[in-house]
Order: structure tokens, then sequence, then C-alpha cells
């Protein structure tokens, strides 16, 4: 798992798609592992107004290191073609139009996000408690049957109708 | 040829030896390569995305998106864990997620550029245990895949539907979650038809859905909706004569005294003097 996609994970249970704890999944017991992947600026550049700083702050946090408390601001570097045109020269990043402190954030965001991988470990859900394991690199999403669709209980707490619920559990008990 | 869907749920019909079988036939590898790279030419995509492929099997439609040109980075979702093992043993290059698509996809909300998928989600319609219902799981499905995917968004998920009211099921579970929808469909007629879901969400680029294949060589538009707008426009036109007939013919059938039809219903009176 990549920091990249679990910037993008949220808890899969569906009562916890309202509450803002189920994101970020908090890692536990991590392990990590680099793996080199090909630098792609103009990817990086355009997922950054997407990323959810505060959330990699918290997770780089667990996993052991530190970033910036606050995002980096970089240029949005457009396709190679389109940019390359006003300037004239070579084909690095610097002729995409970024200077050199773009480059470097960019390159530092490169060895965090897509280079920086959690081979096992666990996520676990800031809401509901649920551990996701990981394994292999690979994040087991799979929900046991009962948390996959909404419970009986939880569908009643939705609209509102607890006091029902918990009245009917009681009227149970009596009889 | 009989459907992997009819014998088993995804998950045990893809065991080790299946999940090794698909992966090294060259004639799957072939055909998942073409259907790749025609998703591709839908989403027509010009710079670097951030690509979800939902059912990523081992990674054969991943490889030809990091290998693309420009290359994207993509997450894949499987429920196989088999599956998955083949694609860590060759080392694909997006990262994999063991997930139940049916169960809603778990990502925040606007994170992809596009989503992808190849043979995967005629699997929604399967009634494998006792208490689940396909249009529960399409419409979990197509909601949560709305709501992960950008404002001018696309994705294309080509499929195989068993028959007509498969393909109608899961069309309309798209359109009900918000997309805008089109059908794409290569090699009409024959063995070796491909059934190609195009999903558009709402934003500037994206108005309408025939858009998608404007520019695209042998492409013939069929829109059912000029015909259906067109039928409600002719309805709905007030104080035409067929307009006028229809009501009197409403109200006869309540039981109301109507005046009688003659050649001067619904005229205009002449100017008097």
């Amino acid at each position: 798992m990549k920091l990249l996609t679990a910037n993008f994970l949220s808890c899969a249970v569906k009562a916890c798609k309202s509450s803002p704890l189920s994101f970020p999944l908090h890692f536990k017991d991590a392990e990590l592992a680099s793996k080199s992947v090909p630098y792609n600026p103009v990817l990086l550049s355009n997922l950054l107004p997407r990323l959810d700083w505060p959330a990699l702050v918290t997770s780089s946090k667990e996993l052991g290191f530190a970033l910036p408390d606050s995002k980096p601001d970089v240029a949005r570097i457009s396709t190679p073609s389109a940019a390359s045109s006003p300037s004239d020269g070579d084909d690095t990043a610097m002729s995409m139009g970024a200077t050199d402190e773009d480059e470097k954030t960019l390159r530092m965001l490169h060895k965090v996000l897509m280079e920086t991988e959690v081979v096992e470990g666990k996520m676990v859900c800031g809401s509901c408690g649920f551990e996701y394991g990981i394994h292999q690199t690979v994040a087991n999403f799979l929900l046991p049957s009962h948390l996959g669709t909404l419970s009986y209980h939880d569908r009643l707490r939705d609209t509102g109708l607890r006091y029902f619920a918990e009245d009917s559990r009681t009227c149970e008990f009596k009889i | 040829m009989s459907r992997p869907e009819d014998n088993l749920p995804p998950d045990l019909y893809y065991n080790d030896t299946e999940s090794r079988k698909y992966t090294t036939s060259s004639r799957v590898q072939s055909i998942q390569a073409t259907m790749t790279n025609r998703a591709l030419e839908l989403l027509d995509l010009t710079t670097s995305s951030f690509i979800l492929d939902i059912g990523c099997g081992s990674g054969l439609s991943g490889e030809i998106l990091s290998e693309a040109e420009p290359p994207h980075t993509w997450i894949g979702v499987d429920i196989s864990p088999s599956m998955l093992a083949v694609a860590l043993d060759r080392e694909v290059d997006g990262d994999l997620l063991l997930g139940d698509m049916g169960q809603g996809l778990p990502f925040r909300a606007g994170s992809f550029d596009a989503a992808i998928s190849i043979s995967a989600i005629q699997w929604l319609c399967n009634e494998d245990e006792k208490g689940v219902d396909p249009k529960t799981r399409l419409s979990r499905f197509f909601d949560s895949l709305y709501a992960c995917l950008k404002r001018d968004g696309k994705a294309v998920c080509q499929f195989y539907p068993r028959d007509d009211k498969q393909r109608d099921m899961i069309c309309s579970a798209a359109i009900k979650a918000g997309f805008g929808a089109g059908l794409l469909e290569d090699d009409p007629e024959t063995k070796n038809k491909k059934l190609y879901l195009v999903l558009t969400v709402g934003g500037e680029g994206n108005k309408d859905i025939t858009g998608v294949v404007q520019g695209m060589d042998g492409v013939d538009v069929f829109d059912n909706r000029k015909k259906l707008m067109e039928k409600a426009k002719k309805d709905a036109k007030k104080g035409t004569k067929a307009w006028i007939m229809k009501k009197k013919e409403q109200e006869r059938k309540k039981g109301k005294i109507v005046k009688a039809d003659s050649k001067y219903t619904g005229r205009k009176r002449g100017i008097k003097f």
C-alpha cells in the first residue's frame, strides 16, 4: 500500500461514511519498504490539489517520519507538449515551467507518496475501530457480510427511531 | 460456451489454478489488451492521470495503463486473492486492494480522474448468497463510483451481460446513480460482440454523452433520448387539436359531460367584425 493510496482510502463500513473520524485510516504495526518508481512530475502536480495534507501528515507521523505542516505550493505543470513551446531548450522538468524549488518539493513528494510502501501491518478506522489487514502490500477491504450492509438497528438509528429500537429490545427481554 | 458467472462466485471461481490459466493464456491477454486500449481511447486522457481499475485481476489491464503514453498511475481493486497474488508475482506498478465492489468502493470523494473496468461488472448481477440483492449491490457500486470520481471524470466499463435484461439493469443502475451513460457496441451481431458502458460525471467537458465518441471512426450514434424527447414534446404541446382531444377523452372517461367533437374543435374563432 502506497502512501498515496492511503490518502484516498476511508473506512468501507457504511455507517462510518458520515463520520469525519473514518478518514484517514490509522496505521498500526506497519512495516515499510521502498520501491523505486519512475518519477512523474506531471501526475504529482495534478494530484497535489486533491491530496488531504493534514491526513498525509498524520499518517506519515504514524509511520515515523515528518512532513511540513502546511501543504507545499507547486505551480501546476501542464503537459510537456503544451508548456515546452514558449521556453526553448532541453526536455528536463525545468523546461516544463518548474523552478528549482518546485522540483525539490516534487521529488520529496514522489519519495513519500509513490516510493514508500507499507508491506505488512494494519489500518484502523477511527470511528468504528475496524482493522483492515495489510499483507504483502495488499490491503484487505472485504467486509464481513454483517458490516457490508446496514444492520437492522443501524437503519432504525438512521431514521431517528433509536428509541423505538431500544424499546423493542427491552420488550423482548420482558417476554 | 459456458459463462464463468454461472458457476461460482468470483472469489471462488478464480482460484490459484484458474487465475494462472487466465493470466498466461495468450488469447485472454490479447482480448484484454484490445479492450483496455479501446477503453483508454474512450477515456481520452491527455495528461498523466490517477485511474481506478475495478476488477483488476492479475493486472493485465493495469499494465497497459502504466505503459500508455502518457503513463498513468492506477489503483486496482479485485475480490479474488489468487488473482491479486498473480498480480504481485508479476510485479505490476499499481497499488492493489482486496475488496468487493458490491459493498461500495472505500475511497473518499473526488479521488480519481477516471475509472476503467474490464469484464467485471456483470459479476454484480450474481445472486450467490441468500439475502444478496443484485440491485442493491449495483446501486451501491455505482453510487460509490460516482462519488469517488472527480467532476469531469469518466469511467468506461466493458462487460458481458447474460441477456438484454441484465444489460438494462446495469445501465439503469448507472443512470440512477447520476451518471450520463452511453453504450458502445464493438463488432455488433457477431460472436465477438463487446459492450462498453461509458459513464460521465457532470462538468464542463461532459455536457453530452455523445461527445465521448465524437470524432471516432466508424461509430454510429443512436440517440434514444432524442426520440423520447420528441415524443414528449408532441404530447405536451398545449393548445393543439391533439391535446384538446386528449383532454376531452380524459374528461369523458371520468364520466363528465363533454361537448361533442366536430370539425370546429380546437379551431380559433374568426375575427369579429
